[in-house]
């Protein structure tokens, strides 16, 4: 089977359009919830069979959901390593899905259904992970989508619920709502100002997590952080997304002063470093992946700060995802090595930024 | 203000000691003599931290008798849980009530669901052939871990619905 991404709106990447709130420092929000299937082991425990068995339940309750009409199959199990890490770089899929560590090969029955900014994925650590991935800071938005998904499977296949637990899953990190609701921030002005840490220390008091780029797991590059809540259980879906979405207010509200504050005690210093970071991208000749990361994030806060102007978040957006490994293996049509990878990587980068900017700067 | 301890590098910390008798001291420590006191003056922040709190939390879990009871469904104990921190199915909830409304408490501050409330379809007539289906794969796997009593129960209850 080959992976053919572009059977997708927009490739699947439509939250990278830029198009939400606060879209310059919130790159994405996203809502997940965690289901199983009544009568069925969790796939980490099932055989091979069960979770085919799995695979074709949700298959038969998606064709009957009404929200999830024109939703691509992609089966993860049927597909080579580095499609597999092409749908993860591209925000698909999780990396246990993709199996991308060796202690979790890829499971038979590993799938996922993608619409548009919708997913759900079949076979991870639970039966299901149903998700929506919404452009800037949209809290409530993905929640109303994501509710409906679940309302919608709900009444043809019988998730896995208990009177006191709720809902049950794998991990009891996950019990009750399931829910883990994130929002992909970026926070280059409190790293300046070294203010970071006590925010960081500020959301978990407040029952908050952060995580990298990639989930679970990842370290955090760019400056992005992925705050989300971290428990599941005793309180709410709404107050969940409330209390998140105050704190979050309370974070933005904390970068843009730190901005001021970079910009007022700074100024010349601060404009030096982004436009030599512009200036890297525009014409090195091989940039790593952490390169090319730390360069963005500085351009990213240039054009949030209006220093570069003509240059659109949606572009940088662009970058993040498509100057990974595997879409630059995929763009070249061949396996790269690292060191042909960057010299890939610093020339899509040089051409898209000379492309959007023109002779801007 | 130069470190009270190494007299070299500058203070980041102030500890304030108060002894039994009321007296307060104050000593300005650097990083280092901070941290050779057991102080910590950063913020750490760990790769995973949920997966390193939940691998915490399942060390402090007491081992006991009910460590080798198995759940009839999966057949999965609590010491499976314990070293791969996953559940083997929902019926695991059920079989380990007790152990895991202490760890969700734990975990969540909280064991009671005060989300949203959820009734799983009725199982239509056409389902009877799955619920027949699960009971068989159950009975195989009763028997593959020689759970003896439990195959004969699940052989009982096949009958029936035959």
């Amino acid at each position: 089977m080959t992976l053919d991404l572009s059977l997708l709106p927009d490739g699947g990447v439509s939250w990278l359009d830029a198009s939400g709130d606060h879209a310059a420092i919130v790159l994405s929000t996203r809502i997940r919830l965690a289901r199983n299937l009544e009568g069925f082991a969790f796939p980490g425990r099932a055989r091979d069979g069960e979770r085919l068995r799995v695979l074709s339940r949700v298959r038969e309750a998606i064709d009957a959901a009404p929200s999830l009409q024109h939703t691509l199959l992609v089966r993860v199990d049927d597909l080579p390593a580095e499609e597999r890490l092409l749908l993860h770089e591209r925000h698909l899929v999780s990396r246990e899905l993709a199996g991308l560590d060796p202690q979790h090969p890829v499971r038979s029955g590993a799938a996922v259904f993608l619409g548009d900014g919708t997913g759900v994925m079949v076979n991870e650590e639970d039966h299901l992970r149903l998700q929506t991935l919404r452009s800037g800071f949209a809290l409530s938005e993905a929640y109303a989508t994501l509710e409906r998904i679940d309302d919608e499977l709900g009444v043809t296949i019988p998730f896995a619920y208990h009177q006191e637990f709720g809902f049950l899953t794998s991990c009891p990190t996950n019990t009750g709502t399931g829910m883990r609701a994130s929002v992909m921030i970026h926070l280059p002005g409190l790293v300046l100002t070294k203010e970071i840490p006590k925010t960081l220390a500020g959301l978990q008091q407040m029952g908050l997590t952060y995580r990298g780029l990639y989930g679970e797991g990842s370290e955090v590059v760019g400056n992005f952080f992925q705050i989300s809540n971290q428990t599941t259980l005793g309180r709410s879906e709404e107050e969940i997304i409330d209390q998140l979405m105050y704190v979050l207010r309370s974070v933005i509200s904390r970068e843009e002063d730190a901005r001021r504050v970079l910009l007022r005690d700074a100024g010349y210093i601060i404009e030096d470093k982004l436009w030599r970071a512009y200036g890297t991208l525009r014409y090195a000749r091989s940039l790593t992946f952490e390169e090319a990361m730390n360069y963005l994030s500085g351009v990213r806060l240039a054009v949030g700060l209006k220093l570069i102007t003509g240059l659109s978040v949606y572009t940088l957006n662009k970058l993040l995802i498509f100057s990974q490994s595997a879409h630059l293996a995929q763009a070249e049509g061949r396996a790269l090595t690292e060191s042909e990878a960057s010299l890939v990587r610093a020339r899509y980068v040089r051409q898209l930024l000379a492309d959007e900017a023109g002779t801007n700067g | 203000m130069l470190c009270d301890s190494c007299k070299e590098r500058d203070s980041v910390v102030t500890l304030t000691r108060s002894s039994a008798d009321g007296v307060v001291t104050e000593e300005h420590l650097c990083e280092k003599c901070a941290g050779e006191r057991g102080i910590e003056t950063h913020l750490t922040q760990p790769k995973q931290p949920l997966t390193d709190f939940i691998q915490s939390l399942h060390k402090q879990l007491p081992a006991s008798q009910h460590d080798n009871a198995r759940c009839s469904f999966c057949s999965g104990t609590l010491r499976d849980f314990r070293n791969s921190g996953r559940l083997g199915c929902p019926y695991c909830y059920s079989t380990f009530e007790a152990s895991l409304r202490d760890l969700l408490r734990r975990v969540h501050g909280n064991s009671k669901h005060l989300g949203k409330r959820y009734q799983a379809p009725q199982p239509a007539l056409a389902e009877g052939a799955t619920v027949l289906a699960e009971l068989r794969g159950r009975l195989r796997r009763a028997v593959e871990q020689e759970l003896f009593e439990e195959a004969a129960r699940l052989r009982d209850q096949i009958k029936v619905l035959e």
